[in-house]
């Protein structure tokens, strides 16, 4: 919890002041307003979703996940990440050693930059990659004379998540590296440690916290792009379909058993998703408050 | 420039050069080309293109049931985020940690389940339905998918903020004579400001922006409930690429401009804190 002031310890309400808390009714409305809102628009769905999947059986359900169009659909998904996080999680780490460590002009035009592509609807974001290497495009015909497809292909689909997630790991580690300073490096390197073994033996060890939180976002949101990738996709079953993309056929298809099904397996990477990312934020809030001498300022929780 | 030159630290140039090549590449060459396209569309072209009545109409309802959406989140965003901060209940740090599902759970996925629960024979939508309230298909089903996906924007700008409020102020205001609705309104609610506005302005950029979870739920009838992002992809189907672009600009511009208004509001809320 952030801030230890003697009245908040308090705590419990028999013993908060009456002038600064509100009546027993109030609390009881607003907390019963708050999680109704909060059932209503996102526990009722999850629990549809595994409700709509298991709802023909256990067989029908498992049989969606294992039929080729669905494994292909699988492996493809998990492929996309395995591409797309590490090149991402590799550029965040440069990024914020660039902007937390040293001093230039234009800084935050770069910060501003960085997260450019969250202001980019994912549509457009796969839009520009078909203005790029598609048919009409502006490298269109050498690719064509190359033989090489981008578009309607696997290294298209790869391109646009890798844009729509560029930013995750960067925008999680920047801050974090400018709250630590270049004290410790400094230190390090004074005392004799080449650049690389203060990488790894101070700076890593430093932010490995704050980069899984960011991987994992990264992840989540990699294996979940839907608007992008079907730009870019040209939806070939069983070649070009990541597993948002099986979703939507299936659904269209109106067979919503293992639309839902499917469904459900991403439905449960989200959950892993927010618990990893929970036990991390609590790692990660230790780690600060370790770190840092005043207890003001320590970040419970980075907004997302 | 001249600390860089004085700091012991390696690897300037390599990051430095790392990151520029990487965002050039992937992010600040490809947008370009939007931008190249539709100059060489030549302004008549771009003008028609952009706002023939079927894109106004994706427009009006792209940002109409955005702007909806994010009001109603900031309603309730303020209201989860102050019964999260401020009362204690059991769950209350799973719910928390709920809170983030709508980063967390890919946009077809809500997509589908929220098209299944407000359809006719959905689990909300046969009760809505019953006292004459359509909402899957209609323009209202947009706002209720924008209004999930804008969820978590608010509560996690305002939260970090409700939480290191000193409560010495609140006792002031109390000791003063002041009611507790005459506290928060006078009081709490203006240090919450810029962190409210920045997380509406968070939920409406992502709203106008979304594909994936409204494509189902709108039932995507030309003029009536189709929004803008599938204006775009309807066009690229069709190969008519200008048409396309053209609707890109003019969103791309609206996102930059939000963006910057984000940025400022981040600022002035950093020199409040600093004050």
């Amino acid at each position: 919890m952030a801030g230890s002031t003697g009245m908040r310890r308090l705590g419990k309400d028999a013993v908060a002041p009456r002038a600064t808390t509100e009546p027993r009714w109030v609390r009881m409305t607003l907390t019963g307003l708050a999680l109704s809102f909060l059932a209503l628009f996102l526990l009722v769905p999850m629990v549809l979703v595994f409700y709509e999947g298991l709802r023909k059986g256990i067989e029908v359900y498992l049989a969606a996940l294992v039929e080729p169009d669905a494994a292909a659909a699988i492996k493809l998904t998990l492929l996309t990440a395995a591409i797309a996080v590490p090149l991402n999680a590799t550029f965040g780490v440069a990024a914020a050693w660039a902007i937390a460590k040293f001093e230039f002009r234009g800084k935050n035009l770069l910060i501003t930059l960085i997260d450019l592509p969250f202001a980019v609807s994912p549509v457009i974001a796969g839009m520009v990659f078909i203005l790029l290497f598609g048919a009409q495009g502006v490298f269109g015909p050498w690719l064509q004379g190359h033989d090489l497809k981008i578009v309607f292909a696997v290294p298209g689909i790869v391109i646009a998540t890798a844009f729509v997630t560029f930013p995750f790991v960067a925008r999680e580690l920047i801050p974090l590296m400018q709250e630590q300073g270049p004290e410790e490096e400094e230190a390090a390197m004074v005392l004799g440690a080449s650049g690389l073994r203060t990488f790894w033996r101070i700076t890593l060890p430093n932010i490995k916290w704050g980069l899984l939180y960011g991987v994992i976002l990264c992840n989540a949101r990699a294996m979940g792009e839907f608007g992008a990738v079907s730009v870019v996709s040209g939806h070939i079953r069983g070649l070009t379909n990541t597993l948002p993309l099986h979703i939507e056929i299936l659904y269209n298809e109106y067979n919503f058993t293992a639309s839902f099904a499917a469904a459900s397996i991403l439905t449960l990477l989200a959950l892993v998703t927010l618990a990893a990312k929970t036990a991390v934020e609590w790692r990660l809030a230790r780690a600060t408050a370790a770190m840092t001498v005043e207890p003001e300022g320590v970040p419970e929780r980075r907004a997302a | 420039m001249s600390s860089r030159r004085h700091s012991v630290l390696p690897g300037f140039g390599l990051s430095m050069g790392i990151t520029i090549t990487y965002l050039s590449l992937l992010v600040l060459l490809p947008l370009s080309t939007i931008f190249f396209r539709s100059a060489s569309l030549g302004w008549e072209h771009f003008w028609v293109s952009a706002t023939s009545p079927r894109v106004l109409a994706s427009y009006r309802l792209s940002f109409g049931a955005s702007f909806v959406a994010a009001v109603i989140n900031a309603i309730t965003g303020l209201l989860v985020a102050w019964v999260l901060v401020r009362y204690r209940f059991p769950g209350r740090k799973l719910i928390d940690a709920l809170v983030d599902l709508p980063f967390a759970l890919p946009t077809a996925v809500a997509g589908i389940a929220l098209t299944t629960l407000y359809g006719p024979n959905g689990w909300i939508g046969r009760w809505l339905e019953a006292i004459g309230i359509k909402v899957a298909f209609t323009p209202l089903g947009v706002a209720v998918a924008l209004t999930f996906i804008g969820l978590p924007f608010v509560v996690r700008t305002v939260q970090p903020v409700l939480q290191d409020l000193e409560r010495e102020i609140e006792e002031a205001a109390a000791s003063l004579g002041a009611s507790r609705w005459q506290t928060f309104r006078r009081v709490l609610l203006p240090p919450l400001m810029p962190a409210l506005l920045t997380g509406f302005a968070l939920a409406f950029a992502r709203s106008v922006g979304e594909y994936g979870s409204v494509v189902f739920i709108s039932g995507n009838m030309p003029m009536k409930t189709e929004i803008a992002p599938l204006l775009i992809m309807t066009k690229l189907e069709q190969f008519d690429y200008p048409g396309a672009t053209a609707i890109a600009v003019v969103m791309l511009v609206f996102s930059f401009i939000i963006l910057l208004g984000i940025n400022l509001l981040q600022w002035a809320g950093r020199r409040r804190a600093a004050a």
